[in-house]
């Protein structure tokens, strides 16, 4: 798949400055006060981290759509776990007609 | 494939994937697929006679209205094993473990599997699992349900929970590790003009069953963990005192344990389509439905697990979203029914063992899948959740659907992979016993249900004793039912005709081999030219059978 | 489907295979054999996405539910400590990502230098990782008989009940945290497999797909590490 492709250093780097910098911010944000947005934005920081690490140093950037479809499904039916069971919880005080 | 009118006797071939290597050692260490699946084969039915024991004495128990027989602890440990050693013991592996590892790569054209000694590991860790919950059997059972409901799992139970819940989570992984082997040898392994829309439907059901190991077996094994370190360690994830909801425990339980009910007919539905083909003479009506229909059931499949909490205390509008869905996974399943039956249609029937589990399959499958859109509607499932409506459906599809079509691929497959027929009109008459024995055994059950017969309870009410008496005698016939087919499956080895590559002159790479194969399945990789099930169109077809 | 090609009893003992020494007997081409085990590692990261999957549902339950608790239990984790350990495994992903370059370019030693960084961080981290859980029993923080609900009675004033919730958020931490622990401990068990086997040149040039494959392993390990730093450590500190 993406066997033979060698990934120029200066990429690694800079995935790696990146992820060094977002973890900073990551903390540092966590002091703040955001509100809801707490949250949300520590997702938002992760989620990148994860991407990049995803993309880069898994080499899914340089793969085949195959692989890019095994890491979607992946998070696809996780979101659904996460999504159908919130569903019951969230709307367990709902009132009824 | 020969087309000569006169063909001399099949002989045996003299060098096969059975006399390559004797010894124990040739066995236990192989890396063979086929030699796995004998393997696998020998395994799984010795645990389905033990949960047949346990299904032996559930029945003779329910002969009486009064619980006489045991008491209600050990009845409880008696359904308790019966469900674990059967699903995760005999069912969720049958088919796949035994025919599939046996066939994928055959009828691929493929040599082994992607992973060969994973196929291996995947046995031993099977067996290991096995070990621990029959080790759990031996001392004592356990008596929460197959389901492990927590808060009694997880602080309440005094039975040997945790080695059962660590028996089933290591089998999990045998499985996680067949759906791997499986996925990545459809994907990569196929012989040059194989494409997907020439594959067996055989394959394309044992690629959705892996898809539905691969992603839905992990839940269950980090559940069953947290089940064991509470139980072990205190942890309080499930625990109401201290905050601890019962009900997660069921959402996650039933992610996978839905899902694991199309693993336990998925597999048997790739076999009817390979069945009912062969038996028609005819090409499957509506490949790419009953291809596609096998993925939607196993993605749709992760969409409705809260079905089984619909009396537990979910949301009402939560309820109301997986009924919804609940509907929506049985229309594939009914796709597949009538394109089964429109290949009959003016086809060329014989009605030869296989073909006959095949009418059992569609029409206990049918009845059994119908009884779950009952369920899928809230207001009939209040009323017979929890009683032996639920237990009559369920085995209506597993048993009389998956069972069923295990039997038929037993005997369809039993030349090749012996070399040796079975005795056909024997074969027949276990078939048709096995009908009478199961219908005897399970309709009662259904009208038991709906007249509100719990499901779990040793002692009933006296009015429901026919209708019990009757399924305990259907369930006595079942067992002949059963019997049979070991013995003269036995004794074929032995004494059976010898088969020749393909006696049932069907289609499919397989079939293009001696029986039994080469270790290597194929002297030379297969080219592929034509589309799956090519009854009928070829000029001077004659039938062998 | 082959016409009439019923294989006389020959077996098939794959001779005509070239002779590659790496090429297993069932595969046709080294290409499909490197992009079978390819596959086979994502396909094995999916199920450990779902693995994982189901604490982070269990997280994601209890957290809306019982937020209070959590934000106690939250804030008795030392950021600074969470914060370096995401840098260090960070770094071990760096230098994973080195050791797959070193084997495609070639250079053996290079591969082992960084097989056995990697394998320092990693270490580093499990130090790190220990002195925690260390903690953790001094405070009376293990969920069971010796968990003790005073100190966030005394100091964050919640009502008993909510105090006791803060146990759920312990059993939480100890199980994700010590399920990746030894996920973390298994990747440095087959690294040093890894290292003794690179030092007998087993990953040359073409043949290195063991590494990368590992690597992706590693690497997931590290995914998980980046989300549960956040959701562990970081819950409402605002104050």
């Amino acid at each position: 798949m993406s066997a033979n492709h060698v990934v120029p250093l200066r990429v690694y780097f800079a995935v790696f400055i990146t992820l060094l910098v977002m973890t900073g911010v990551t903390t540092w944000v966590a002091y703040i006060d955001l509100g809801v947005f707490n949250p949300v934005m520590a997702l938002v920081i992760a989620t990148f981290k994860a991407v990049l690490v995803i993309l880069f140093f898994m080499h899914v950037k340089y793969s085949s759509k195959l692989t890019w479809l095994v890491v979607s499904a992946a998070f696809f039916f996780l979101g659904i776990m996460l999504t159908l069971t919130m569903s019951d919880y969230l709307s367990r005080a709902w009132p009824m007609q | 494939m020969s087309t000569a009118l006169i063909t001399p006797a099949p002989t045996m071939p003299r060098d096969n994937y059975l006399n390559n290597g004797y010894g124990v050692r040739s066995w236990l260490l192989t890396t063979d697929h086929k030699r796995i699946a004998l393997m696998y084969l020998v395994t799984i039915t010795f645990f389905f006679f033990v949960g047949g024991a346990m299904a032996t004495m559930i029945r003779l128990e329910l002969l009486t209205p009064a619980g006489d027989l045991v008491s209600s602890d050990t009845y409880n440990k008696l359904f308790t094993m019966h469900g674990v050693m059967m699903v995760f013991f005999f069912l969720i592996p049958s088919i796949p473990t035994t025919l599939g590892n046996f066939l994928v790569p055959m009828m691929i054209g493929a040599r082994d599997l992607a992973f060969p000694k994973l196929n291996l590991a995947s046995y031993y860790v099977y067996l290991t699992g096995a070990l621990f919950t029959m080790y759990a059997v031996i001392s004592g059972g356990v008596d929460t349900g197959w389901t492990f409901y927590t808060p009694l799992s997880t602080s309440f139970a005094n039975t040997h929970v945790i080695a059962t819940a660590v028996g089933i989570l290591i089998a999990g992984f045998s499985s996680i590790f067949t759906g791997i082997n499986f996925i990545v040898t459809i994907h990569r392994m196929r012989a040059p003009g194989m494409t997907w829309s020439r594959l067996p439907l055989f394959i394309w059901a044992h690629y959705a069953t892996s898809l539905i190991m691969v992603l839905g077996t992990p839940v269950i094994a980090i559940t069953l963990i947290m089940v064991a370190l509470e139980r072990g360690f205190h942890l309080g994830i499930f625990d109401p005192a201290r905050g601890g909801d019962p009900l997660l425990f069921q959402h996650l339980f039933w992610f996978y344990s839905h899902p694991a009910v199309y693993i336990m007919i998925l597999p048997g539905m790739g076999v009817i389509s390979e069945l009912v083909t062969c038996f028609s003479r005819k090409r499957i009506f509506g490949y790419n439905f009953v291809a596609f229909s096998s993925m939607a059931i196993a993605v749709f499949g992760f969409l409705v697990w809260a079905h089984h909490m619909f009396v537990a205390g979910i949301s009402t509008y939560a309820a109301m979203v997986f009924s919804l869905l609940s509907y929506l996974v049985a229309i594939p399943s009914a796709i597949k029914v009538f394109n089964w039956t429109a290949t009959m249609y003016k086809g060329s029937i014989t009605f030869k063992t296989p073909m006959l589990y095949v009418f059992g399959f569609i029409g206990l499958f049918t009845m059994g899948g119908m009884t779950g859109l009952f369920l899928a509607a809230l207001g009939i499932d209040m009323h017979v959740t929890e009683t032996y409506f639920i237990v009559a459906h369920f085995h209506y599809i597993m048993v009389g659907g998956m069972v069923m079509a295990y039997m038929g691929a037993l005997h369809f497959w039993w030349p090749k992979i012996t070399g040796r027929m079975y005795p056909e009109n024997l074969a027949r008459l276990a078939a048709l016993i096995i009908f009478v024995g199961f219908n005897l055994t399970f309709f009662p059950q259904f009208i038991l249900g709906y007249l509100g017969m719990p499901r779990r309870y040793h002692a009933y009410p006296p009015e429901f004793q026919v209708l019990n008496v009757m399924s305990s005698a259907g369930a006595s016939i079942l067992a002949i039912g059963y019997l049979l087919p070991m013995i003269y499956f036995m004794w074929s080895m032995r004494y059976g005709r010898i088969a020749g590559p393909n006696p049932w002159n069907a289609k499919g790479l397989e079939w293009e081999t001696t029986s039994p194969p080469p270790t290597h399945n194929f002297a030379e990789t297969p080219i592929v030219t034509e589309e799956a099930y090519a009854y009928g169109t070829t000029t001077a077809e004659v039938q062998r059978v | 489907m082959s016409d009439s090609r019923t294989a006389a009893a020959v077996e098939g003992t794959a001779t005509a295979h070239g002779g590659n020494p790496a090429l297993l007997h069932h595969f046709e081409t080294v290409e499909q054999q490197r992009d079978a085990s390819s596959l086979g590692m994502w396909v094995f990261l999916a199920q450990e996405v779902m693995f994982f999957g189901g604490l982070f549902c269990v997280y994601l339950v209890y957290r809306l539910k019982y937020y209070e608790a959590f934000v106690a239990g939250s804030n008795t984790l030392n950021v600074p400590m969470g914060a370096i350990n995401t840098g260090v495994l960070i770094c071990s992903s760096l230098t994973m990502a080195m050791a797959v370059y070193s084997a495609q370019i070639g250079k053996r030693k290079m591969l082992m230098f960084f097989l056995a960084a990697t394998m320092l961080f990693g270490a580093v981290f499990l130090g790190v990782k220990s002195v925690e859980y260390k903690q953790k029993f001094t405070d009376h923080h293990i969920p069971g008989a010796s968990f003790s609900t005073a100190e966030f009675e005394q100091k964050d004033h919640l009502p008993r009940d909510v105090a006791n919730e803060t146990q759920i958020y312990f059993s939480l931490y100890f199980a994700m945290t010590g399920m990746h622990a030894i996920h973390m401990i298994v990747g440095m068990v087959i690294m040093g497999f890894l290292i003794f086997h690179s030092w007998r040149g087993k990953y040359p040039p073409g043949h290195y797909t063991t590494i990368e494959n590992f690597g992706l392993y590693w690497h997931f390990v590290d995914i998980v590490w980046i989300f549960l730093f956040p959701l562990l450590y970081l819950i409402s500190r605002r104050h």
